[in-house]
């Protein structure tokens, strides 16, 4: 039962994830936080950076993590079989009408209009992983708010929007920055 | 001689695809700027401009965008032997490494240390995010098409503040580019 869930779930994932990059991102979490809360936002949040700091697709790496937490390895190969099969498919199918009569423009235009949405799916779903990060547990509350995680937050995003260094760099200095902030605010409490 | 030839093709693809998949960290773009240095430059299995158009296929079809151009490349280069061949190579890497990786997450994530290094990243993975979003968005801007902008802030007031399931809004936005692109084309055939 687990397994067809896992199935239905990542298929679902990939046939509806278009655009590429962060666009599966949205959909996963609705899936998997909170349509079956198989993960919390904070696990979910770990994953996107698991998913950012390892090589392949963000659908086929959190199909492997769900599927493992959920139902082991069994789990995760079958996890990862749904959010591939609508590509096997689809774009085999693409691949054949391409080939037989060259057209990609007809898809494209339908592309015009769905890339707007997918923007705001991705904002959207950035926005509560920032939620995360700004509210401790992530409840919004004006005395709920960890002053580490904005500062951190507001120092990455300028230095990206300025000087584009490597994301997978400047997620590792953030990771050390709040480590020793955290440990130094605790020793300064005692 | 035929099948010799043919098991070389499939190694060489299963290989290619495996190298590559495991050396791009950092989405579909990357991998398939890779594919085209491999299959196009070095092999010269696929034509440039071939690659071009399964690029844009691979974009506009649904799941991920390196999986899609495996399936393209594997069927173009070997039929429906190589699109195996090359699917697998392509999600076996970031299978093997995320089998590794949640093993050890539990006992990671329990650690107070590394539950506080995780947590500084969290912030750096939102401002990679919104980042990325903020270079999108402006892309969108520079259009100058009213009906995208109003597809766009739609799309995020449905999701964000009246949570609607995010298949539904893909599905709308899908559904009006198709009226926009019939009512464009009659249009077109009036005048």
């Amino acid at each position: 039962m687990i397994y067809l869930q896992l199935f239905f779930s990542f298929l679902q994932v990939g046939l509806f994830s278009i655009g590429g990059g962060y666009a599966a991102m949205p959909l996963i979490k609705s899936e998997v936080v909170s349509g079956h809360g198989w993960l919390s936002m904070s696990e979910f949040t770990d994953l996107i950076t698991i998913a950012e700091m390892t090589p392949g697709p963000i659908a086929v790496n959190s199909a492997t993590f769900v599927g493992i937490r959920i139902a082991g390895i069994p789990g995760a190969v079958i996890a990862t079989m749904g959010c591939i099969l609508p590509s096997l498919l689809l774009v085999s199918l693409l691949a054949f009408i391409y080939y037989r009569y060259k057209k990609v423009s007809v898809l494209q235009s339908i592309l015009g209009s769905l890339r707007p949405a997918v923007v705001a799916l991705i904002a959207a779903a950035g926005l509560s992983i920032l939620q995360l990060v700004v509210f401790n547990d992530g409840i919004v509350n004006i005395s709920n708010l960890d002053w580490i995680g904005i500062t951190i937050f507001i120092v990455a995003f300028i230095t990206l929007r300025k000087k584009k260094w490597n994301p997978i760099f400047i997620m590792i200095l953030c990771g050390i920055t709040g480590l020793v902030l955290n440990l130094f605010m605790k020793l300064l409490q005692q | 001689m035929e099948t010799k030839s043919k098991t070389k093709t499939l190694m060489k693809l299963f290989l290619s695809t495996l190298y590559i998949s495991f050396f791009t960290f950092g989405g579909g773009f990357v991998i398939i700027t890779f594919m085209k240095k491999k299959f196009v430059d070095e092999l010269n299995w696929i034509s440039e401009d071939e690659m071009l158009d399964l690029t844009a296929l691979a974009q506009s079809s649904p799941g991920a965008i390196a999986v899609n151009a495996a399936v393209l490349v594997g069927w173009r280069v070997a039929g429906f032997a190589g699109m195996l061949t090359a699917v697998i190579g392509t999600i076996l890497p970031p299978m093997l490494i995320l089998t590794i990786i949640s093993f050890f997450y539990s006992a990671f994530v329990s650690n107070i240390y590394a539950a506080l290094l995780l947590k500084g990243m969290q912030a750096g993975v939102a401002a990679v995010i919104l980042d990325v979003v903020c270079d999108l968005g402006s892309n969108i801007m520079k259009m100058h098409r009213f009906y995208y902008i109003i597809i766009m802030l739609a799309a995020f007031i449905a999701v964000f503040f009246f949570e609607i399931n995010v298949i539904y809004i893909i599905l709308a936005a899908a559904l009006f580019g198709i009226v926009l692109e019939i009512l464009q084309h009659t249009r077109r055939k009036q005048i």
